[in-house]
Parts: structure tokens; sequence; C-alpha cells
């Protein structure tokens, strides 16, 4: 068989870039540096995987650029990676983010007695694993991946979070082991139900899985899916199981809370169409309407707390959790273009959110403080902050031009012929999104300057914390964005306006892998199967 | 019946297949007699070399006849049962022991070692009784080693010593100095002079010989012999620690006294089912179920009775309370070896009784197993929420873990047999070392085994907060280490056999039981440390090597698990 190594070596590399930047404790400047060399690697090798990835060869061919060696035997598992458009363009997303989030907490001051080198090294860590659940074709893999990269998530959560990390890391850490150990045994009972069905014994590969699926008797469908569904809700994190992410969110740092919201929680999304909807069509189909009604109650519930958010990072996971309703409503819907719209959104999602998440973390490094009620009339001192920090909100908002308008529109506008009444009542969520954005953005950035952390940084530069050596006159006062943080930022300002106006490459890739979904959940679309 | 047919003759021994067996059993009388021949200053150095060797012989015998591909058979007239299974558990001891006795012969963690010094051991009976009444455990130890010292050394008075600046032939009585409480006067050159009792190891070494017979034993009776041979040297053991000299005792006498209650229990059920089946062999006592149209009431109340004997020594719930008072007074080397090793006689013998005994009457009694496995693993998950002392949290952890050891011992198939003798192995090594680790983390008063002293420990000495807190994620079952993969066979195995519910039981407990791993990262990463924390001790040859090849184990079997599993796998019981 063909084995392509990139896949493996896209795994292997933040892997090694862990181990070699853990042990640089004494030099933070040395580590980080590393680390970003690494991360700029991995983004090399992941444009190479993304022009190895043949759009015409997708349509007869589920997976590329697979690799595949046995792993345990005992237990039929495989060391099997490939990669189908939806998990090619989430790589990507991982490859972009990575780096910016490494460049968006260069000047972060770390807690006492921490070093850059854990940061950077976890930050790593979390990236191989997040690489093998989207690179993983086989359950048994995808699992291990899924719950080890609860580890290096919680320790960054609990080592270099805000004043209630502690709580926060632990909370967020038995939320995910108890939706893993659900899962675990649905993973152990698909691999059961493949056993008595197969002549050559149990397994674990997808594709083995995949073409079982029609031969499992709903009952037994509904019992492995909840075990799946329930292990994603959480992770998503979808309303009533999403009481984890605004504490992990808000006592994450910046970069991590970037990961968290942009990447991680996207694993869920991912699995939905990868695992629940091809492995238990009847299932999915039948469950649907739960499901349905869960997206469409965090959309406006979600939507609801975000506008009464004091707290900035809380504010922005709540954002995150309605958005999250509109990828499961675009994934329930059964129609290629929801389909695609989510996946589209995923990618979008991250990119906005995650530049969402770093203007907010660049104003609360300027104020030291998370609260909104603390700041007022910020643009008049910082205009280009402000501006930075709006045109993420627009984005956020779905602004036509920029990226999110793009799936937004294509998730509802193919769940509509479905389900109409969800549609309806998410279309609303837009109406949320618009205001909660903007009276943000006007309590922050607009009027008068007022607010504690405001006038304390008008009163003097020596009344806010201590100045620390060389970035210190950056933070004691309001001053505006430093060509370092521009850099940062501008790749995400490009690829928002980018996908905003030429969306077709990334949909072009999508696509296939979106109808070879459509197909295994075995429904036709419901006007004529259009693709966008 | 059949006894009156069987003519007496010599039966046929199979040396070879026993003979890891005998290499073990007859250097632990060997050990005896160096310890009663050797003069003492010789006496460590020799017996470690001994015990060491011993195991390592052992292990290349054992190696050597499983690679021969010689077939599984029963040797001694049926009494002992060399197949696969049990030459994989003899490798699991072997591999304990191993790990074990570096542990326990250590000297540099402790000066002078965890154990009693023979000074100490003569002079501690009686300062122990004087001022047992009215006084905590640690003063009553500072006493009776104070004694212990006295006699020693001739010169500090025993009500005096409570400073840790006295040296040895220097009469320093020097006034307290802080908090220290009465447990921390040690006179070093004193104890390393004294030198550790070294019969703790053919002790070891007994036990474990006591382990190997116990999950070889084919018939019921060897099967009680082995129980008494492994369990006698632990009892000992328990009570021998050096630091906290009444919690020891207590918990030896403690473990003795349930221990022997288990031990008739079992003995009444053995004679229960010779009373049902005319035969204490298993095969035999199967046969008869099945065959037998007599009245089911011995043969179940005989299983009941032989089961709580087993269940007893595998910690299982509701037959545990003995495991946290005895896990947290013994020296902490000897609960390392008895938690891993204990388990995998006891679970060896409940799979082969089990298997080849009750196989056939299965649905009659899997039901009460059941809920045994259900109470042992929530009461291990939720009263380990509530534990302040990491050993007696680990002890309550081992309860938990035998809950998820009953579940893989119920599913009669290869596959839960497989299963289960692999977490066995897994669970063993991640917990060894981690009580390896607990040895390390110290204070003036000996080991910090309170978990609020383990706050901070990550700013202190990163290494070993980074190992235990691998172990911990390994106990919890987080995948790429051993205890996933462990819990993995366990768990597909029981689901293969019809017993989901279970499963999702076994889950959910697992669930519980990561919150209070979790409980000691975080206090270890995210909580500043005390100004008066522990320290941890820079450790010997021995506990390194021990912890480290722990580690190493729980890694590999959580990455690489397949030569283990198919060794597991490789066949099944022959009774």
């Amino acid at each position: 068989m063909n084995q392509n190594y990139l896949l493996l070596a896209l795994l292997v590399l933040p892997a090694v870039g862990s181990v070699a930047v853990a042990p640089l404790r004494t030099n933070d400047r040395a580590a980080k540096s590393l680390a970003m060399a690494f991360a700029l690697l991995e983004l090399g090798l992941t444009a190479v995987a993304w022009f190895s990835y043949s759009v015409s060869a997708a349509a007869n061919q589920r997976f590329q650029l697979t690799f595949d060696v046995p792993w345990i035997p005992a237990f039929g598992t495989r060391i099997a990676l490939g990669v189908d458009g939806i998990a090619l363009v989430m790589l990507a997303l991982i490859a972009v983010l990575v780096p910016i989030v490494l460049g968006s907490s260069w000047t972060d001051r770390l807690p006492e007695g921490r070093t850059a080198a854990g940061f950077c090294a976890l930050l790593l860590a979390t990236q191989a694993t997040l690489v093998g659940v989207f690179a993983a074709t086989d359950v048994f893999l995808f699992y291990v991946f899924f719950e080890a990269m609860l580890v290096p998530m919680y320790f960054i959560i609990g080592r270099f979070g805000g004043p209630k990390r502690q709580y926060a890391a632990v909370k967020f850490f038995l939320y995910s082991v108890l939706g893993g150990l659900i899962m675990l045994g649905s993973v152990i009972g698909l691999y059961v139900v493949s056993a008595g069905r197969l002549p050559s014994g149990g397994t674990f590969s997808w594709a083995a899985l995949r073409d079982l699926a029609a031969q499992v008797p709903q009952s037994v469908q509904i019992w492995l899916f909840l075990g799946f569904f329930i292990a994603f809700a959480i992770k998503a994190p979808l309303v009533p199981l999403h009481t984890w992410l605004p504490d992990a969110g808000a006592e994450a740092p910046i970069g991590a809370g970037v990961l968290l919201v942009g990447v991680l929680d996207k694993v869920a999304t991912f699995g939905f169409l990868r695992y629940c909807l091809p492995l238990f069509p009847l299932a999915s189909k039948s469950l649907a309407p739960l499901v349905l009604v869960l997206s469409v109650l965090g959309i406006i519930y979600a939507g609801l707390l975000a506008a009464g958010q004091d707290d900035m990072k809380r504010f922005v996971s709540y954002t995150s959790i309605a958005h999250f309703g509109f990828i499961a409503l675009g994934i329930f819907a059964f129609s290629t273009q929801a389909f695609a719209g989510s996946v589209l959104y995923m990618v979008n999602h991250g990119i906005t959110t995650g530049m969402l998440f770093i203007a907010v973390g660049m104003l609360i490094t300027r104020g030291n403080s998370r609260l909104i009620s603390d700041y007022g009339g910020v643009s008049a001192l910082t205009p280009v902050l402000a501006g930075t920090f709006l045109f993420a909100g627009l984005a956020s908002l779905a602004l036509p031009g920029t990226n999110s308008f793009v799936s937004e529109f294509l998730v509802l506008i193919g769940s509509f012929p479905r389900e109409p009444v969800y549609t309806i009542i998410a279309t609303v969520g837009i109406i949320f999104a618009a205001l909660y954005v903007l009276w943000v953005y006007q309590q922050v950035f607009q009027g008068p300057a007022r607010g504690n952390a405001v006038m304390a940084s008008m009163i003097g530069p020596g009344a806010v914390a201590a100045p620390s050596s060389a970035a210190g006159t950056a933070k004691s006062s309001f001053s505006d964005l430093t060509r370092g943080e521009i850099m940062v930022l501008a790749p995400l300002i490009a690829l928002i306006l980018l996908l905003g106006f030429f969306p077709g490459p990334v949909l072009d890739v999508i696509n296939p892998s979106v109808a070879a979904t459509m197909r295994e959940v075995g429904l036709a679309d419901p006007v004529g199967g259009m693709t966008p | 019946m059949t006894l009156q047919t069987i003519p007496i003759t010599v039966p046929p021994v199979a040396y070879y297949a026993i003979s890891p067996l005998l290499v073990v059993l007859g250097a632990a009388c060997l050990g005896v007699l160096v310890e009663a021949f050797l003069p003492r200053h010789q006496r460590w150095a020799a017996q470690v070399t001994l015990t060491l060797l011993t195991l390592v012989v052992a292990g290349a015998l054992l190696g050597a006849y499983a690679s021969s591909g010689a077939p599984a058979a029963t040797t001694l007239s049926g009494s002992l049962s060399v197949d696969r299974p049990t030459l994989f558990m003899w490798g699991t001891l072997l591999a304990f022991g191993l790990v074990g006795v570096l542990l326990i012969a250590d000297r540099s963690v402790e000066p002078g070692g965890a154990f009693i010094t023979d000074a100490e051991g003569v002079a501690s009976g009686t300062h122990a009784e004087g001022v047992a009444s009215g006084t905590d455990a640690g003063r009553a130890a500072g006493a009776a080693s104070a004694g212990g010292i006295s006699r020693a050394a001739s010169r500090v008075g025993a009500g005096s010593a409570t400073s840790g600046t006295s040296r040895a032939g220097v009469a320093v009585a020097a006034p307290p100095a802080g908090p220290i409480p009465a447990g921390t006067p040690r006179n070093r050159a004193t104890a390393g002079r004294a030198g550790m009792r070294t019969e703790v190891l053919p002790l070891t070494l007994f036990a474990l010989g006591g382990m190997m017979s116990f999950c070889a034993a084919n018939d019921l009776l060897t099967m009680f012999v082995a129980l008494e041979v492994l369990s006698l040297p632990l009892y000992l053991l328990c009570g021998l620690a050096r630091r906290r000299r009444l919690l020891s005792q207590e918990a030896a006498v403690k473990y003795f006294l349930l221990g022997a209650f288990a031990s008739a229990f079992f003995l009444y059920g053995l004679a229960l089912l010779y009373g049902y089946a005319g035969s204490v062999k298993l095969a035999d006592i199967s046969s008869a179920a099945a065959a037998s149209q007599r009245s089911d009431t011995l043969l179940f109340a005989g299983l009941a009775l032989l089961v709580v004997g087993l269940l007893f020594k595998g910690s299982v719930a509701p037959f545990h309370t003995w495991t946290p008072d005895v896990y947290q007074g013994a020296p902490t080397s000897v609960t390392a070896f008895m938690a891993a090793a204990t388990k995998v006689a006891a679970f060896g013998a409940i799979l082969r009784v089990l298997t080849i005994g009750f196989g056939s009457t299965r649905w009659e009694w899997r039901g009460v197993l059941w809920a045994v496995a259900i109470v042992s693993m929530v009461i291990g998950a939720v009263i380990g929420l509530t534990q302040t002392d990491i050993k007696r949290m680990l002890a309550y952890s081992s309860v938990a873990h035998a809950g998820f050891l009953l579940v893989g011992a119920i599913a009669i198939t290869q596959r839960g047999l497989s299963g289960t003798m692999f977490y066995l192995l897994t669970y063993g090594f991640s917990t060894i070392a981690a009580f390896g680790v607990v040895s390390l983390v110290r204070d003036a008063d000996g080991e910090a085994t309170q978990l609020s002293q383990w706050a901070g420990l990550a700013k202190r000495s990163p290494l070993v907060a980074g190992v235990m807190t691998f172990l911990l994620l390994s106990l919890a079952g987080i995948p790429l280490t051993s205890g996933f993969t462990g819990k993995f066979a366990i768990f597909s195995a029981a689901i293969a056999d019809g017993m989901a519910p279970l499963v999702v039981v076994a889950l959910i407990a697992s669930a519980v039981a990561a919150f209070f791993y979790l409980r000691v990262i975080v206090l270890m990463y995210f909580s500043e440390p005390s100004v008066e924390g522990p320290t941890v001790s820079v450790p010997g040859a021995f506990t390194t090597a021990a912890v480290t090849v722990g580690v190493l184990i729980t890694l590999l079997l959580g990455v690489a698990p397949t030569m283990a599993l198919s060794w597991a796998g490789a066949g099944p019981f022959v009774g």
C-alpha cells in the first residue's frame, strides 16, 4: 500500500517541537523563537498538504494522503491517517492560528514562576493532538487524540490562566473527561458491533464501519450515537452542557482561548460530520429534532447571555456558543449547502473569533481589566485598536463582505427548505449578534473617556500596575497597537476579507467531501442537489 | 468414593515448569539462613544480591520455559497448573517483585531504610506500650525510636531526644527547634550503623512464592496453603515501619485479624464445596455441578464463602475495609509491592476459580458479582474523593480498580481473561511507581502523605511532579498511558459479553475517580507551595530505577501494548 508520510510529519512535528522547547526554561526568548519556528514549519508543511490534495480525485476517493500501519492488533486498531476536504481545511485553520497565537502571546506577562517554555511546549502539544484528531481515520486513534487533547489544554488553563484558573481548569477537564468516557463506551460498542457482523472480526477502521452502518439496527445506532453525541455536545458546547466554556474561556490566557474556541471546539462539529452522521445515519435522522432544538436554543440563549456579560472574555465565549448553534443547525439540516456552510463556518468562526479574542486581549493588557464597565471612550486613545475590534466584531456578526456572511448565509439558505421553522428562529439570532457586538463596541470605545481602567491611565502611567522593563511603556497607559501587534492581526484581517470575497477555493475543497457525507447519510438534497 | 480408588504413588513433577516457583521459595529459605549466619554488617548486601539474583534467575527460567512452547499441563498430581495464564501472572509477579524489592531495599531515601532497625525492634515494644496510652501515633513513634537510639548509642535519653540536630555519640539534648513533632529525632549515624532489618527481603520472597502458587493452584487446598504463605509474610511486613510505629502496628494487626477472618471464610467455603463435590479439585467441582442432581445450596454457599475470602485479598468492596488503613500504615515500599502483587495473586485465583470451577454455573452467580463490582467501583470512586491522605487515596483508588478488574473477571471469556490479566499488569506498574514517588516526598517528620502538603510541588521539583502526574493520568485512564489500554481491554471484553450496563457504570465511576486524581495534579501544579512544605529527597539508585521502570512501562503499555496483550491472550486456563 502506498504510504504518504506527510500527515505523519504534520502530526509528529509539533510533538517534537513541544519536546524541544520544554527544556528552554531559562531563556524565554529562545523558547518562543524556537516554538515559532516549529509553528511556521508546520504551516509550510500544511501548505504542501493543501496543494497535494487533489480536488478532482476527491469525488471518488474519500481520503487522501493516507497513511496506515497496524498499531495494536489485539484491539484491531491502526495508525490510520488521511484527510478529506473537511479535515484539510481544519488542518489549515490550525496551522494558521498557532503562529498567530504564539505571536499574540509574545509579550504576555506570565504568572509568577511560569516560563514561556512551558507555555509554548504545551501549545505545540495541543497542536499535535489537534492534528491527530482531524487526521485520524481510525475511530480508536481519533478517541485517543480526542482525550489526549485535554491534558495540555488543562495545564495551559490551570497554569497560565486568570485568577480563577484552578476552578476553570478542573471544570473543563471533568466535563470533557465525562464526555470522553461516555464516548469510550460507544467506541467499544462500535467495535463489538462490527465484530459480530464482519467475518474478519472487529475493526475500528472508519471506512469499514461506515460500510457497515446500513446493517446496524436503529435501536443500537441510537445508543451508540448518544455516546458520541454527548461527548461532542459537551465539547462544542451545546446548551445545556455549555457551562464550562465561559469559565474556561474567561480564565484561559488569550492565546489558549483562541485555540480553545477557535479550534478545540470545532472538534465537536467535525465529529458530528465525520462520526455521528455517516456511522449512525438512522439515529442521526431520528434524533435530528433533538439536536436542532438544542442548536436553536443555544443561538437564542447564548445570544441573550452574551449581551448581558460584563466580562469581555466571557462575552466572546458566549458569542461562540451562539455560533456553534448555527453550525449544528447546518449539520443536522441535512443538505449539501448547509453542510458546506457549516464547514466554512467552522473555519470562519476560528478566524473571526480568534481575532476578536486577540483584540480583546490587547485591550485587556492595556487596561488591566476584563470588565466592560471599566472602559469607555477608548477609541479616542487607540483608534487602530478600536478599528480592528470593530472589524472583528462586524465579521463576527456576519456583515456582508466578511467571511462569516458567506457561511452564515449558506447555513440558513441550506437549512430553510428542510427545517423552515428552526431556520426562522435562528435568523432572530443574527439580530442578537448585531445587538451584542455593537453594544460592547459602543460601551467600550465610543463616547467620552470614562471607566476605572481608562481613567487610571489618564491620571498618569505610574498609577497603573507596575510597569515591567521592556514592555512597560506599552502596558502602563493606553497606547495604540504596536507594530508587532499589527503584524499578528494583519493576516487575520486579510483572511477575513479574502474568504469574504473569494470563498471559492475553500468551498471547492470542501464540496466533494460534503457531497460524500450527504451520500453516507442517505438523503437527497431537498431542492435538487444544487451545490454552491 | 473416588478417594479410596486413588493409589498412593509418587506424583510426577514437572520440575522445569515449576522451576521459577522453586527458585523463589528456595531462595527465601536461603535468605533465612543468611539472616541467621552472616554478621550483621554483611547482611544487607548479601540479602539484596540474593533477592535480586533470585528474581532474575526465576524470570530467566520462566522466559525459557514459556518460549520453549511446552504445552500447558498440571503437575504435582494436578495441584498446580502451569498454563499460559499462570506463566503470564508469574512473569507479572516476578516483575512486580523486582521493582518492589528495589523500593524495599532502598536505604538512601530514608537513611537506613524504611524499616525498623534491630535495636529499635528490641526497644520499641516496651516504650511503645509505655507511651501509647493517651498520645498520638507520632509521639509514640518518636518515643519508640528514641528508645531505640538509647539502646544503640547509649547516650541520648529516651525522653529528651526531640531535636533533629543530635548526632551519634554527641549527647546533645537541644531544646525543641520549632514545631517539629516528636517523631523527628532521627539519629542518622545510628540508624545507618544499625542497618535495616534485612529479613524483610526473605519475607518478601516468601510472599512472592505464595502469590505465585496461589494463582497457579488448581485445587482449593493448595490454594488455601498458598493463601497463608502469601499472607503471613505480608502481615509481618506491614508492621515493620520505622516511622509512625503505632500506625504501622495497627495496620498489621488489622490486616492480620481481618485476613485470618477471610481465610476462615475461604476454608469454610472449601469444606462446603468438598461436601458437595467430594473433591477439592476445581475441575471436579465443575463436573460435579454439571452432573449432579443434588440441591445447589452447598455449591453456592461454598462458592459465596470462597469468593468472600478471595475478594478480601483483592480488596474488592465491601470486603475492602482493611485496605486504606493497611496501605496507609505499612511502609510505603511494602504498600507498593503489596498493592500491585496481591492484586495479581487474588485476581489470578478469582479468575481461575470462576473459570474452571464455576464457569458452567456462571448464570447463577454472575448477578451477585455484578452487584459486588458496582459496589466496589462506586465506593472506591466516591469515598476516594473525600480522602486527605495520598496513601489512603491510592488505597481507595485500588478499591475502584478492583471493581474494574472484577468487571473483566466475570466475563468468563478468553477476552475477559486476557483483558483482566493485562489490566493487572498495567495497574501494578503504575501503582508501584506512584507509591515510589510518594516515598520521595518528605518533610522532617518522614513522608509527607497529607495531600495539603503536596501543594505547589511542581515548583520545587518539576520532575517528580511530572512523573506523578503521568502516573495519575494513567490511573485515571487517559489515552497514551497504560491505564487507558487496560481499561479498554476490560471494557471491550465486558461489552462483548453483554454487560453493557455494567460498563456504563464503570465509565461513570472512572469519571468520578478522575476527579480525585485530578485534585492531586491541581495541588501540585496550580497551588502555591507552603513555606514549610515537604522537600523531595534525591532518590537513590534503587528507587530511581524502580520509578523509572514503572513510568517507562506505563508509557510503553499505553503506546505499544501489542506484545503484552499477545502474551496475556496466549491461551486459556487448563484445569
